[in-house]
């Protein structure tokens, strides 16, 4: 009793050292899960789950690049503004003008991604702060959305492209092939890293660790696949995000750009003193959070079948930033995961749409949100004060 | 210990700083194998002639020598490449990264095709190899993240790390200044192992207890100039310290 008292402690203190911890986050979501369950039954419904989703794969995607702006210590408050501009370019091309979808996608992506360039020139050329750039980036860009919605005001968008990317959905057969697949992926890297370290002949990971990581994405991707089959089923959006979010995920842990990320968010001096081209970093992350701020907007769009000076607008920016926060991102710099982006926008979903089943306004769900961010970051300031201190 | 030819020679270097003469006709060689400690009281000059020979600034006159040939170094990457590592005093490390990838922080292996993985198996292998050979024993796990460390881990880990590109001379500012005492014991030995290893090395120091116990000479700098290039062993601390404060000329 003892030991294993010991061995679950020094997992906690694992959990609560390492880099990037779930613990947080994933108790917020139970303890949420079971609050909301308890008191509206409808709560964890196929049906529920599949608005929870399209309702917030925006969020996810926007808050995806507000995870890595925060890793390499950066912020950028324009990316609501863009997502809202890019989708007004886009849906008055391809409606307005009658340019095809992918055109006009392309076009409003470009312009995403030339604003995060701008974003990451002032920066990184006049050594400003990103906070400022992006807060001046705001008002102008809100004020080009203006112009470019001045006729019209609101476009609605007709069934097309646009229009099914929010609504279209695999079959159930196709969800459970879509959750084996990245559950055979998942198991396929493990057992590589497992293979490689033989050969390397360095000390193997514990294999109990990985078989219990394995099952429990097993059972959380198939238990998910079979809730939201018993609605319309997985939605295109959500693979989409999901696929989105593993490749940012591979580039941040396993490649030399990601490992870039973490050093200069960690020790800016350090990073550029072994040659880090820090510059090109940082506006490179610029641009990568522009596009995905932008790809936000579409599926917004899509799902509101509409733009208008309102898209982008609200409390987008602030949720986004907010998500990745809770979901464990350090606001300091160099410590998170993109993963934080699905598990934060997932405790601000649950939060809303909790609250909307119960017929609270948004008055209570803004002070509940906000609260839950105060107690996101503050646990996470006095674990880490705790623990990281040593010798 | 073996002592070779001439790895860095200083020769005859000048800097001014607007009208304060920092250096003047400095002539400093590190042999290879050889631990020189560079002493000297505050604004000697020590800081500015190791920036010149990292790199960081260029000197007015005067020239570096790098295994016998005249280099110019346009910036330290320039100095690193040719094989001169510097640990400065405040480690450069990432307290969040873990050991391993701080080793390999900006030459990890990889196979060269942009957003390939890294491989993290050859990286971890030669760290192990590099601190087994270097018999640091107080560093067991190399997951661990550096910001977990105590200080004198990271003073091992920083000088460690300026092992991986393979330098021909160390420099080190202040090595031991903020550590205990078992812990400098400890950074003392291993910058001794570096010179068995055939690298010079060059360690700016304060102490002289200290400096007496890991050089094989001592280069005293007073107002920007040379004023002593003793041999450790022929020395005492007294005399150190007369040359500092320039009690007694020993030229």
């Amino acid at each position: 009793m003892q030991k294993q008292g010991q061995v679950v402690k020094l997992w906690f203190r694992s959990q609560l050292t390492a880099d990037f911890s779930v613990l947080p986050v994933g108790i917020s979501l139970l303890l949420l899960s079971i609050i909301f369950q308890t008191l509206n039954s409808r709560f964890l419904s196929g049906e529920n789950l599949a608005n929870l989703i399209s309702q917030n794969v925006p969020l996810a995607l926007i808050a995806t690049g507000s995870v890595l702006m925060l890793l390499i210590g950066e912020i950028d408050l324009s990316v609501g503004v863009v997502s809202g501009l890019a989708a007004s370019i886009i849906i008055s091309l391809n409606v307005s003008k009658g340019w095809s979808p992918a055109t006009s996608i392309a076009i409003g992506v470009a312009v995403a991604a030339a604003i995060g360039l701008s974003n990451g020139f002032f920066v990184t050329k006049f050594g400003l702060p990103s906070f400022v750039v992006t807060l001046a980036g705001l008002l102008t860009w809100q004020g080009v959305q203006f112009t470019v919605l001045r006729s019209s005001g609101t476009i609605n968008i007709p069934d097309g492209f646009i229009s099914s990317l929010m609504s279209t959905y695999l079959s159930p057969s196709m969800g459970y092939n879509f959750a084996l697949i990245a559950i055979f992926i998942y198991s396929l890297s493990i057992f590589n890293n497992f293979r490689k370290r033989k050969n390397a002949g360095l000390k193997p990971r514990s294999v109990r660790g990985s078989v219990i990581k394995i099952l429990l994405l097993a059972f959380i991707a198939l238990g998910l696949v079979r809730l939201l089959n018993s609605s319309r089923g997985v939605s295109g959006a959500l693979v989409f995000l999901l696929i989105v979010v593993s490749v940012i995920d591979y580039i941040t842990r396993r490649t030399r750009f990601g490992r870039n990320l973490f050093a200069i968010g960690g020790n800016l001096e350090a990073a550029s003193r072994v040659g880090i081209n820090v510059k090109r970093v940082k506006v490179a992350v610029f641009i990568i959070g522009a596009i995905l701020a932008a790809t936000g907007g579409i599926f917004a769009s899509s799902r509101l079948l509409a733009v208008s000076t309102q898209s982008g607008g609200s409390d987008l920016l602030l949720n986004a930033i907010a998500a990745a926060v809770i979901g464990g991102t350090s606001l300091f710099g160099g410590r998170g995961s993109v993963w934080a982006a699905i598990l934060g926008t997932l405790v601000i979903g649950f939060i809303s749409n909790g609250m909307d089943l119960m017929n609270f306004g948004s008055e209570t769900k803004l002070i509940v949100t906000g609260l839950v961010l105060l107690s996101a970051v503050s646990v996470d300031s006095v674990l880490r004060s705790k623990y990281r201190k040593r010798g | 210990m073996t002592v070779g030819k001439k790895v860095l020679e200083l020769d005859n270097i000048d800097k001014t700083f607007g009208a304060v003469n920092a250096l003047s006709g400095i002539q400093l060689s590190v042999l290879a194998g050889e631990v020189v400690a560079l002493v000297g009281d505050n604004g000697a000059g020590k800081s500015t002639l190791v920036k010149i020979a990292a790199g960081v600034i260029p000197p007015d006159q005067g020239n570096i020598l790098f295994d016998g040939e005249a280099v110019v170094f346009r910036g330290p990457m320039d100095a690193t490449r040719a094989g001169i590592a510097v640990i400065y005093q405040d480690l450069a490390l990432c307290d969040n990264l873990s050991v391993v990838s701080n080793l390999f922080l900006g030459r990890e292996i990889q196979n060269g095709i942009p957003l390939s993985p890294l491989n993290e198996e050859a990286m971890e292998s030669k760290v192990l190899e590099l601190l087994k050979e270097l018999n640091v024993g107080q560093i067991r796990e190399i997951d661990i993240k550096v910001g977990n460390l105590s200080g004198g881990q990271r003073q091992t880990i920083a000088i460690a790390r300026s092992l991986i590109g393979e330098p021909k001379v160390v420099l080190l500012d202040e090595p031991t200044a903020a550590l205990g005492v078992a812990q400098k014991v400890e950074v003392l030995k291993l910058i001794r192992r570096l010179a068995d290893r055939g690298i010079g090395v060059l360690v700016i120091s304060h102490n002289i207890s200290e400096v007496l116990e890991v050089s094989d000479r001592v280069v005293v700098l007073r107002l920007g100039k040379v004023v002593a290039n003793f041999e450790t062993k022929k020395i005492t601390s007294d005399d150190v310290v007369a040359a500092i404060t320039g009690s007694k000329s020993f030229n």
